[in-house]
């Protein structure tokens, strides 16, 4: 058996989540910041949450596609989104996006108001207040932001199969190598693709309920 | 000698805060009932939140200006402000707590030393009590050299042992300090001990700034004669009935300018009978009698008197050892009235 769909899942779910950690980070704390348009600036963050894959993935391909700004850019350099590796990225970290920056955006919000305000008035600067307390006493969320943003990367299909195609041992991620084998009535490869998924993310969930007893023994 | 002068103006929702004053090194304390404002004005003197106007300035910075659009950031102001919750940073122990902001470790130890708390410096927040949480944010706000301190109700998250000796070490740190300092409370008793000057904060608006001995024996407004602790409050006809309490009054010469008049609780005497039915006199109708600590507290009115307002109802505060079926009549002393105008 094939084993590249799981690795090939497995590099795709980590650049995206390393990608949408750092952006979902800024972006929540900037969002943080905000008094006015807040409502609307968060439900445009939020919509690859609710459209539909078909949708995400006619929307990359519209602006990294190589008819796209980005896409001739990429060109010149030689290289390519599309039925790339890196396309599946790109489409696993569009979508995972709102869940990081949610979760994240959550996580700072519960840091109490007046402690931000206390370092503010001893001098602090933002990026250290963030640095040195926000961020710690968010940690818990935001690692639970993490791996549900990761574990949402292995459910991407739709968007994935549009950006980056179907190529084995290139492109093929696990969700859809359960498709291909479908397709072509390999019904025994199927449900081995299906255990591995199922054991692969009852893994991350157990990670992530084990995180609450993180934040306790802290305490 | 550093002055700090505010006259700000915010409107938030139906609240409107109007408040002006100066101070330098006289302490001054900000006596208000709960949302009349009081940490609302510290929070703009400290640019947490923004006035809608006016100017805030600090010996010769000017912290805020709105005619100048000037708005000194929070962290540029060198205001020191003690957070009614403490607002420690939860995650660092009390040593990092204050190394964090003068980033020296001598002087931090110092501050753990002076502060008593030297034992808990590799304690996090949550494991120190309200008393040592109390000190780390005090030398915590001391560390950051500040040229004004504002202290937003320092002590309603202690015991009452533990207010006493905050508030004694409170005392020093402020005596020793050379700047100016605002204390924002709504304990009369707390602000006659620490502060100098008191302004009284009525529903946004700074209705009396007056130093403390002329403020307790002279308030100048039913408010602030209740926030002195007064608890029996009438208005007054200007041939000196009181209608709240339902009796003639005979008030000094020239009384009858004031419109209301106060008497402290444990100021009436027992009267004899014959002296029913003459002016100053209650014929005491007793509604319930709390029994406090070391005193007896009776809530009385007048006999027959139906007023529904709840000054009609007054108190009397007196020691454990009275009986309370021998008091039938009441005087109060006239030149003990605290007459007001408004």
């Amino acid at each position: 058996m094939d084993l590249s769909p799981l690795w090939i899942t497995f590099k795709i779910s980590l650049a995206s989540t390393v990608f949408v950690f750092v952006t979902g980070l800024l972006i929540a704390w900037g969002v943080t910041y905000l008094r006015k348009g807040r409502a609307v600036i968060d439900a445009v963050l939020s919509l690859p949450l609710v459209l539909p894959p078909t949708v995400m993935g006619f929307l990359i391909l519209i602006s990294v596609g190589s008819n796209s700004f980005i896409g001739k850019i990429l060109d010149s350099f030689g290289t390519r989104l599309v039925f790339t590796w890196q396309g599946a990225a790109v489409a696993a970290a569009v979508v995972s996006f709102p869940v990081m920056y949610r979760g994240i955006r959550g996580a700072l919000e519960q840091v109490e108001p007046s402690v931000i305000q206390a370092g503010r008035t001893l001098g602090m600067g933002e990026f250290k207040i963030l640095r040195s307390v926000m961020l710690p006493m968010a940690a818990p969320g935001i690692i639970a932001s993490v791996v549900l943003s990761f574990a949402r990367c292995l459910g991407e299909f739709g968007a994935t199969l549009m950006v980056a195609g179907n190529i084995p041992g290139k492109t093929q991620t696990m969700s859809v190598a359960v498709y291909t084998a479908m397709q072509s009535s390999d019904r025994s490869l199927a449900f081995k693709w299906v255990l591995i998924i199922i054991a692969y993310s009852l893994i991350i969930l157990v990670v992530m309920n084990c995180l609450p007893s993180i934040r306790r023994v802290r305490r | 000698m550093k002055t700090l002068k505010v006259d700000i103006k915010k409107r938030y929702g139906d609240f409107n805060l109007d408040v002006k004053f100066e101070t330098s090194t006289d302490r001054f304390a900000l006596l208000g009932s709960s949302g009349s404002g009081k940490s609302m004005t510290l929070k703009c003197i400290a640019g947490i939140e923004k006035p809608d106007e006016g100017y805030i300035a600090l010996g010769d910075r000017v912290l805020f200006d709105s005619s100048k659009r000037i708005n000194v950031p929070s962290r540029e102001r060198k205001v020191g402000y003690l957070f009614q919750d403490y607002a420690l940073f939860p995650n660092m122990s009390a040593f990092n707590n204050i190394n964090i902001v003068c980033n020296n470790v001598d002087r931090t130890r110092e501050l753990l030393k002076r502060f008593n708390i030297d034992g808990v410096a590799d304690h996090k927040p949550s494991q120190m009590s309200g008393g040592q949480c109390q000190r780390t944010a005090l030398a915590r706000m001391l560390a950051a050299d500040p040229e004004v301190i504002l202290l937003d109700e320092p002590f309603s998250a202690l015991d009452n042992y533990m207010h006493t000796i905050i508030e004694r070490e409170i005392f020093d740190v402020l005596s020793d300090y050379d700047g100016p300092s605002v204390l924002v409370s709504h304990d009369r008793n707390e602000v006659y001990r620490m502060c100098g000057t008191i302004g009284v904060l009525d529903n946004g608006t700074l209705v009396e700034v007056q130093d403390k001995e002329s403020f307790f024996a002279h308030p100048a407004s039913v408010v602030s004669a209740r926030l002195t602790g007064c608890k029996n409050i009438t208005s007054l006809t200007t041939d000196g009935f009181a209608t709240d309490w339902g009796i003639q009054l005979t008030p000094p010469e020239g009384a009858s300018e004031f419109k209301f008049a106060g008497y402290r609780a444990h100021f009436f005497e027992l009267a004899e009978e014959e002296k029913k039915g003459m002016a100053n006199v209650f014929e005491v109708e007793v509604e319930r009698v709390i029994e406090d600590t070391f005193s007896k507290v009776i809530c009385f009115r007048q006999k027959g008197n139906n007023s529904t307002s709840s000054d009609s109802l007054l108190t009397f505060i007196t020691s454990k050892d009275v009986i309370v079926e021998d008091i039938k009549f009441l005087k109060l002393d006239p030149s003990k009235l605290i007459l007001l105008k408004r």
